[in-house]
Order: C-alpha cells, then structure tokens, then sequence
C-alpha cells in the first residue's frame, strides 16, 4: 500500500474513532481523551514541513466541524506540526535516519524512551494549546494546568494502547537502495 | 523587492505557522461572536450526512429507551384529551362562539415540529445537538428545542438544508430564563462547564424559599420557550458569599445523554416581538 493511500487511511480512521468513540466518553470534567493527532505524528518523515503544517490544519478543522466550533483544534494540530522537525532532530541526532526508517516509531527511533518523550511532549504542547485556547474565555490557570496534565495523562496511555495494538512493522532501509 | 522574496523564502515555514494560526484564531472568534462560521455551512452537511449515517445505526440499540420515552409523552397527552374531564358545572351551558372555531389558527401561539437527533455532545465545554428535520425549512434561527416530555434541551443558532444545529443547554454561553414553579422568582439558567445533566440557576435571592426537588420551569419572559416548560429539578442549594444570592444546582429534566428525539417549538409571535424590541431599542438609542 502507498503511503499516501495509507495516510488518507488513517486520517478517516482517527477522525472517525474521536468523534464517534472517544468524544463520547465521559471520564470527568479534567480529563478530555484525545488519541486523533496522532495522525500527524505518525506521518513520515521525509514529508516537507508546509505540507505537514497544511494536513495537520486539515485535521484539526475536519474535527471542528463535527464539534460546530471551529479553530480551536486546527490551531493545536498546526502548532504541534510547525514544532514536530524541531523534536525530531533533537531526538535523534544521528546522521542519515529519515532514509533508513519511513515513519516516527519505537522501533525507528532507537527504543521507547526517545518515542514516548516524542508523544508526551506532543501530546502535552497540543492539549495546553487547545485548553489555552478555550481559558480565554472559561476557567482559571489551575484549572487549566491540572486538566491539560491529566488529559495529556490519558492521550499517551490511549497512543501507547494503540502502538501496542496496531504494530507497524517499520522496514529498514540501506542507503544503497 | 529582491530582499522581500529572500525574506519569504527563507522564512517561508514559519510564515505559514503563522498564516495558519491567525486563520484558526480568526475562525475561533468569528463562531464566538456570530454563531456562523465562515465554511460553517458547508462543513455542517458533510458531517451532518456522516452523523446521520452513524446514528442509524446507534438507533437501533437505544430503541427500548426511545420507546419507553415516547409511551410516557403519549401517555401524558392520553391524560389531557378533553373526554377525560367531567364539566363541574354542568348548570351552565357551554356557549362557543362560532367565529373563533373558524378561525382557531388565529389564536394559536405555539406549535411544534418534530426532528431527529442526528448528533450530541455532552464532553466538551460547548455542546451542540444536530436535528435531522423534513420540517426544517419552517424553523428558524433561536426557536427553543424541547424534548418528548417537554423538557427543555436548548435553542437553535444555525439551520442548512434539513440540518439543524442547537446549542444544547450545556453549552457555556447558553442563557435561560427560568422560574422556580413554587414561589415564581425568575433567574438565569447556565452551565459551569463541569458535569453533564446539572445545570446553575442564579439570580435567586437569598429570602425565598427553596427546597431540594423544587420544579424549575421557564419563565415564558423570552419568545424562545411557552410559560411552564420544565427545565429540572434543583438538586442543591449553595448560598453565594459575594452576592445575596442563592447558587442553585439543578437537575435537568432532559436527559442529554440519551437524546432520540426533539421538537422545535414554533411561536408565531416571535418575531413581531423581535421586531418590536429592536425598534424600541433604536428609539432609546
């Protein structure tokens, strides 16, 4: 399968699973269950990043539109895409690995410590972003903070839930090809 | 000019950051304030057809539920047929004046229209009912929403096509004027973002009387709702330190979790009265 048609996937597969699945779970006012931007970071590597930008705004502004409130999550999606090249280049300073490896993965990226700082960071930037967003005009900073740590708590079991599910099997690829 | 197009270049990722951002915080205010978004419309009937596909099949398996609510608002209307009643005073004759028969349409100030809950949201801070409604071409923008038992559930802020959009009243901006049914002090009904199915009613001063299980209906002081709709019952009463007023915690009637269907509430005389109001506003202007 291309990455392309896999990606296109995905992308209805996330979008589907939060608004139908995980929008409908009603845990506590604190704790709001995000798994969709995973999306973003599951795209490849080599991908530029104005077109990762433009996905992750197409992402975040497909689930505003089933939330009628729209902004406030394409707003996330584009800020966690712009800081995602940053991340990954610290994460991984060795020379040459978008060639050998497709995707962000434990496997491609050299274990799972490296893998869940990537997710945590993400998960973290995205959800204080968005409840940010949405303090403007509701709630306090204490509010703010214990709700963006909890949800940001809950995101990263459901992400490690899911790679642990849905292994994705990365090829490693030599230079010589 | 050269050093412009260097500048784009160079910085070109992170222009479009910042291109992206302002449009998302642009569209984040442009709802706030309009309740209509710019690609609102479109979007509403992309998702509204993929919500109507979903909730086929989540219907079915809240069809006992949806039953059980039914038979109980058929049974309240069984209960108000007139041939239930015994005249008590059966020495006076009933005299109905022939003209009014004829033209009953005339005094009807409310009707309803049925819709289907296609989508609804009880999560996030702001919620929103989508209706599926044949009769949507007849609603409009701020009619009040009730469902099968004649609970209150909200009012609609955008119609397209046969898609209706209502925000729910969990819904933080939501305001509405209630009433409690013993002793008639109105206040505002809103909701503090914190648990689905429990609503605030402020504005109640500190001397009447409330007690827990009071009714709360509307106060028929807006065009949105008739006098008398339920909205819940209070489930905890607070006293608020800052002002002398009572914080009351209600139970809403609806039950948003469950939502099958709704009716739109259509007063004929909405917008007269809109019309008036405006008008008098411009005058004290």
């Amino acid at each position: 399968m291309s990455s392309l048609v896999k990606n296109i996937i995905r992308f209805m597969l996330f979008i589907l699973i939060q608004v139908f699945v995980l929008d409908r779970i009603h845990l506590h006012q604190m704790v709001t269950p995000y798994l969709y931007f995973l999306f973003i970071l599951w795209l490849p590597f080599k991908l530029q990043r104005s077109w990762l930008m433009i996905f992750a705004f197409l992402l975040g502004f497909t689930l505003d539109s089933f939330r009628h409130q729209p902004g406030f999550h394409a707003a996330a999606c584009v800020l966690i895409a712009y800081l995602r090249p940053f991340l990954i280049n610290l994460l991984i300073p060795q020379e040459g690995f978008e060639t050998n490896y497709e995707e962000p993965s434990i496997s491609s990226m050299g274990g799972i410590l490296p893998y869940t700082i990537y997710i945590g960071v993400f998960a973290f930037m995205h959800n204080a972003w968005l409840f940010l967003l949405e303090a403007w005009q509701f709630g306090n900073i204490w509010y703010f903070l214990v709700k963006t740590v909890l949800s940001t708590l809950i995101s990263l079991l459901l992400i490690i839930i899911t790679d642990m599910i849905f292994v994705r099997k990365q090829k490693f690829r030599t230079n010589t090809i | 000019m050269r050093n412009i197009f260097l500048f784009i270049r160079r910085y070109f990722n992170f222009l479009l950051f910042l291109l992206l951002q302002v449009l998302s915080i642009f569209l984040i205010v442009q709802y706030s304030n309009y309740h209509q978004a710019m690609f609102g419309n479109s979007a509403n009937r992309i998702t509204g057809k993929v919500n109507e596909q979903y909730n086929k099949i989540e219907y079915y398996f809240q069809l006992k539920r949806t039953n059980d609510s039914l038979l109980k608002a058929n049974e309240m209307l069984y209960n108000k047929l007139a041939s239930n009643f015994n005249l008590p005073d059966s020495g006076s004759k009933q005299v109905i004046d022939t003209i009014k028969i004829d033209s009953i349409v005339q005094y009807r100030k409310f009707n309803y229209l049925s819709a289907k809950v296609v989508a609804n949201s009880i999560t996030t801070q702001s919620n929103f009912v989508v209706l599926q409604s044949t009769n949507a071409a007849q609603m409009r923008v701020g009619m009040g929403i009730v469902d099968p038992n004649n609970s209150v559930v909200g009012a609609i802020t955008e119609i397209n096509g046969e898609f209706v959009v209502v925000m729910s009243l969990l819904h933080k901006d939501s305001r509405i004027s209630g009433k409690l049914l013993k002793t008639g002090e109105t206040g505002t009904v809103l909701w503090d973002g914190k648990y689905p199915n429990l609503v605030t009613l402020s504005g109640i001063p500190k001397s009447t009387k409330v007690a827990k299980g009071d009714s709360v209906i509307t106060s028929g002081f807006s065009t949105i709702f008739p006098k008398g709709l339920l909205i819940g019952r209070i489930d905890e009463v607070f006293l608020e330190k800052s002002t002398n007023n009572f914080k009351i915690v209600v139970r809403t009637a609806a039950n948003f979790h469950n939502l099958e269907y709704a009716y739109a509430i259509n007063n004929s005389q909405q917008p007269v009265i809109d019309q008036l109001i405006k008008n008098a506003e411009k005058i004290s202007k």
